[in-house]
């Protein structure tokens, strides 16, 4: 009836486990009594889970990526603590066969559920709003990929408490992943978690593509398109190259583990290094994926606080393209010590090390847009300094690595571990958090408290340092990666270094958690009036904070890069207003469909994982049916009537006419 | 103007870090002890010397700009709509251009010398010795083919010695590698790889897989002892005074079942062409049952939290550990 599941799935036994079962347990039942309670059941299903407004798919995105991010580092934090006890014949705190999950899990939250999320989450709701487009170009769509990627949460975190999770490195290399070697159940969470969630990201990819092609205003060429929109075109054309392969990749492996073919087992036929190759070939592109959307935030953020146009905007565009078309052709460097020969190591390598032309062209340029700039040192400022810093650092171990005769010694070692933290922390976790803070008040209209974002860059970035420059120093002792314990005593200090190190990243977190606390509490004092509340330079600041559902009650018209600084420059530095008459508005309607559909395909995961199979068709069934419910479903849109349009216009007028003078009046003096 | 100390605590972090990479000249990639070793270590420290010409400037002119175009400075000259010099563009193209032209050649030509595959030339134009590395759950089983013997978790060869390391595994995907010695490579399944080494000095080097493997995986370490030839032979008498043997396919299947933390074993005889019956076993199918079968076995409480969650601390392993428990 149940398949492999019976009540010995739950490790009963695990006192780490339980004691997080109780507290998710209970945290879930307080928030469900909460809404029950308040009667917000209604609000949440119209509001927000039906939403197919590209805003609040964004701000949803957000909020599952910091509550994962949570759960991603008590793993890193339990590592760190292994580590600095393990030394020596001690065995720590954790059996390698819970040590082993938790780096799986650290990592596969991190990347899927953390940076992904957070990515895709400043995508949506950024990019629509700067090509001056009213949503995305399907709006179901988007509604469906951001439940299928919280199915994936969903399954991952279950994994937690029913069964075991991929003991298997995030990564699941074959044969390892296989059914000889991995019998339980955790590397089926992993198959189905990213499965589920990676057709929606593939989904993402090709909504953001057709967006941001087919659905720019009037007169935004694509040469005139912001940085961050550049660099999302980019990352969405990656992950429609990509993804499909992962897809492919982890379909292969299902069809080993649960019909017994041998596409990757060792023996009769399979082959492992064609996983290795498959899963990097989208494993490559995928870092990409990550950091270019990074890339764009720190060019708006570096040109809006040092007001002054972005220096070699061109350049930016072709090296952002060039970066993403290597991207595609480096995939090697990951496996260098698996025997290919000397010219493919050298070609793979010599390709890897080009990149780092256009990326330093990058951080060149924006050096060059302080130059000569009025710099304000504001927390996103901060996060672009430090990343500069920190992902220079990176890159130049990222380009030691990928000379094939040095990689021999460094590859798999501690080295690998620091240089990946080195650019993901220092490039993508800075580039979230200075776009989080950046447009944060486009989302809800009122800026974050500043002393404790500045607190919280001051924590992360001396924490990164303390945290991994250990690592890079014990690499070259020895020391590997995904080692449970050690036994040379010598490595136990820096292993305490970089605990202590990974605690002072834990108060950065903690200050972005007062942060919030904070801004929340004190909104009032931090209302953004104007909708511009940094002098921005492009369209998502010409519309009203929070942005209205309609995005702009006229579409703007562009003529150049930074159309609407320029705009403002015309008009004494103060943005144009939107003025009557109004016309009426045709936007998308909410869709049901899209959690329902995401909710059977969790179920159909499940029950794939436990092999129950009546559920799975019952799951697989519920999603199809949905899935015809909705293509038969003509009821999508209506229209927004211009006096409602002009209703909340002129509420906006009204609101800058009473506070915006004082907002306005302090910035011309900056500019004076 | 709150930002200085602030800067200045960074810098000191940083300078606080610089001994402990000096500190690192003590250590197996900064101090190897073979030739391969030693020009790998020249090649990273090259890699990373260069390097500096892009990365100081940038960290210099980042605190820099930073700080001479701060918003308070009205000193320095603000020119708002300026965004592309043609001289700095070629500038900024060029550098790094030349920096990576550079490295390319110095890649291709390494990835040529320092080819694992390559044999390392012996003064004497000899024909390198030969060890045989299979990478087994959780341990490391070495055939000395031209002496007829083998161990588990110990290696020993002569110094000033070419070694070609063959390297398969009975099992899944490891790595192995010898720190002070240079150059690692993948142990697979059903395939031959190899790489060649040199000691140069006499000493125990530690060894291990680099490559996550299971439960294990941590202990999957081993000394590779270094010394004269006589040492060496008498290495190889003591391994032969072993009154275990091993014979493919009982014998082997029998060690190759998991276990961890796994104690030194020798085997003064072995059955021969042993290496090559193993990767023959994952050919066409080889052998699946059989080892499917053994690794059932092992894995014997079915689902859950691995090698024993349920048993917790104590059984993981306890089906596995027939060679440890001796």
């Amino acid at each position: 009836m149940f398949g492999k599941l019976t009540l010995e799935a739950v490790p009963f036994d695990e006192p780490i486990i339980m004691v997080t079962v109780a507290a998710i347990v209970l945290g879930g039942l307080g928030i469900t009594g909460a809404i029950t309670y308040f009667k917000k059941w209604g609000y949440l299903w119209r509001e927000w889970i039906t939403s197919i407004d590209h805003k609040k798919l964004g701000i949803m995105y957000f909020i599952v990526a910091l509550v994962m991010l949570l759960r991603g580092f008590a793993d890193a934090i339990m590592m760190r603590s292994q580590l600095a006890m393990a030394s020596a014949g001690a065995e720590g705190f954790l059996p390698p066969s819970h040590y082993d999950q938790i780096f799986t899990a650290h990592g596969v939250i991190m990347i899927f559920f953390v940076a992904m999320p957070m990515v895709i989450g400043l995508m949506n709701l950024v990019v629509p709003l700067q090509i001056g487009a009213r949503d995305v170009a399907f709006p179901f769509l988007n509604n469906l990929s951001f439940w299928l990627f919280a199915a994936g949460v969903v399954l991952v975190n279950v994994s937690l408490f029913v069964g075991e999770f991929a003991k298997t490195g995030w990564l699941a290399y074959a044969p390892l992943s296989g059914l000889d070697y991995s019998p339980g159940v955790g590397v089926d969470y992993w198959i189905w978690a990213l499965q589920i969630s990676g057709i929606g990201t593939t989904l993402t990819g090709i909504n953001f593509f057709v967006t941001i092609l087919k659905m720019r205003t009037k007169g935004m060429t694509l040469f005139r398109m912001p940085i961050f929109t550049w660099t999302s075109l980019c990352a969405n054309i990656l992950i429609i190259a990509s993804f499909p392969i992962l897809t492919a990749t982890i379909a292969l492996l299902t069809l080993d583990r649960y019909l017994g073919m041998h596409f990757f087992t060792t023996d009769l036929g399979g082959n492992m290094m064609m996983y290795v190759n498959l899963i990097w070939a989208w494993g490559h592109p995928e870092v990409y994926i990550l950091i270019l959307p990074a890339f764009g935030v720190f060019s708006e953020v570096i040109a809006t606080f040092a007001k002054k146009r972005l220096f070699g905007y061109n350049t930016m565009v072709w090296a952002t393209v060039a970066i993403t078309f290597l991207s595609f052709i480096v995939w090697l460097h990951h496996f260098f010590t698996m025997g290919a020969g000397a010219n493919v190591n050298a070609f793979f390598g010599i390709m890897t090390m080009i990149i780092a032309i256009p990326t330093g062209v990058k951080i060149f340029n924006w050096l060059f847009t302080m130059y000569r700039g009025r710099l304000e040192f504001t927390s996103p400022v901060l996060w672009t300094l430090g990343f500069i810093i920190t992902f220079t650092i990176g890159g130049m171990t990222g380009v030691m690595l990928s000379v094939p005769a040095a990689n021999f010694v460094l590859h798999n070692s501690l080295f690998v571990i620091a240089h990946f933290h080195n650019v993901i922390i220092g490039g993508v976790v800075f580039g979230m958090l200075a776009g989080l803070t950046y447009w944060f008040p486009k989302a809800f209209g009122f800026t974050l408290n500043e002393k404790w974002g500045k607190r919280s860059f001051w924590c992360w970035i001396i924490g990164f340092y303390v945290a991994f420059m250990p690592l890079y120093v014990l690499s070259f002792f020895g020391a590997v990666r995904r080692m449970q314990s050690y036994a040379n005593p010598e490595w136990q200090p820096l292993m305490l270094v970089a605990w202590v190190g990974a605690l002072i990243i834990a108060a950065g977190i903690a200050c972005t958690v007062i942060q919030f606390y904070v801004s929340i509490r004190d909104r009032k004092l931090n209302l953004d009036v104007t909708g511009d509340p940094w002098d921005g330079r492009t369209l998502e600041w010409a519309t009203s904070s929070p942005a209205p559902y309609y995005n702009f009650a006229h579409l703007p018209e562009v003529k150049g890069v930074d159309d609407f600084w320029t705009a403002k420059q015309a008009n004494g530095g103060v943005p144009p207003l939107s003025e009557p008459p109004y016309q009426d508005i045709h936007m998308p309607k909410n869709t049901w469909e899209g959690p329902v559909m995401a909710l059977f395909a969790t179920i159909a995961g499940f029950a794939l994982v436990w092999h129950i199979w009546w559920l799975v068709a019952l799951g697989g069934l519920g999603v199809f049916a949905t899935f015809i419910a909705r293509v038969f479903n003509d009821d999508v849109d209506y229209y927004v009537p211009a006096a409602e349009v002009e209703r909340i216009e002129r509420e906006h007028r009204q609101s800058l006419k009473q506070k915006g003078d004082l907002a306005y009046s302090t910035r011309l003096g900056v500019q004076a | 103007m709150s930002r200085t100390p602030s800067l200045r605590k960074l810098g000191g972090l940083l300078l606080a870090v610089l001994p402990l990479l000096l500190a690192g000249c003590s250590s197996a990639l900064l101090d190897p002890k073979g030739q391969i070793g030693e020009e790998q270590r020249t090649l990273i420290l090259t890699a990373f010397g260069l390097m500096q010409i892009v990365v100081v400037p940038v960290i210099v002119m980042t605190l820099l700009f930073a700080w001479r175009y701060r918003r308070s400075n009205r000193d320095a000259t603000y020119q708002p709509d300026w965004a592309h010099s043609n001289k700095i563009e070629a500038v900024v193209w060029l550098i790094p251009c030349v920096i990576i032209a550079f490295l390319a050649v110095l890649t291709w030509y390494t990835s040529h010398s320092l080819d694992p595959h390559k044999p390392i030339a012996a003064d004497d134009g000899e024909e390198p010795m030969v060890i045989e590395a299979v990478s087994l759950d959780w341990k490391w089983l070495f055939i000395y083919p031209e002496q007829g013997i083998a161990t588990v978790n110990e290696l020993a060869f002569p110094e000033d010695t070419p070694v070609r390391f063959r390297v398969t595994s009975g099992s899944v995907m490891n790595s192995f590698f010898i720190p002070r010695l240079g150059s690692q490579i993948y142990a697979m399944a059903g395939m031959d790889n190899d790489v060649h080494l040199i000691a140069d000095e006499q000493g125990t080097y530690p060894g291990r897989s680099t490559n996550y493997s299971g439960a294990g995986f941590s202990d999957m370490t081993f000394d590779a002892h270094v010394g004269s030839e006589e040492d060496f032979d008498a290495w190889v008498t003591k391994v032969r005074e072993s009154s275990e043997s091993l014979t493919f396919p009982e014998e082997y299947y029998e060690l190759a079942a998991p276990s961890e933390d796994t104690e030194i074993q020798y085997f003064s005889e072995v059955s021969p062409s042993l290496y090559e019956s193993i990767i023959k076993s994952f050919h066409a199918g080889g052998d699946h049952e059989e080892r499917v079968s053994k690794y059932a076995d092992s894995y014997a409480e079915g689902f859950g939290h691995g090698g024993g969650h349920h048993e917790s601390t104590e059984s993981h392993g306890k089906p596995m550990s027939a060679e440890a428990a001796e």
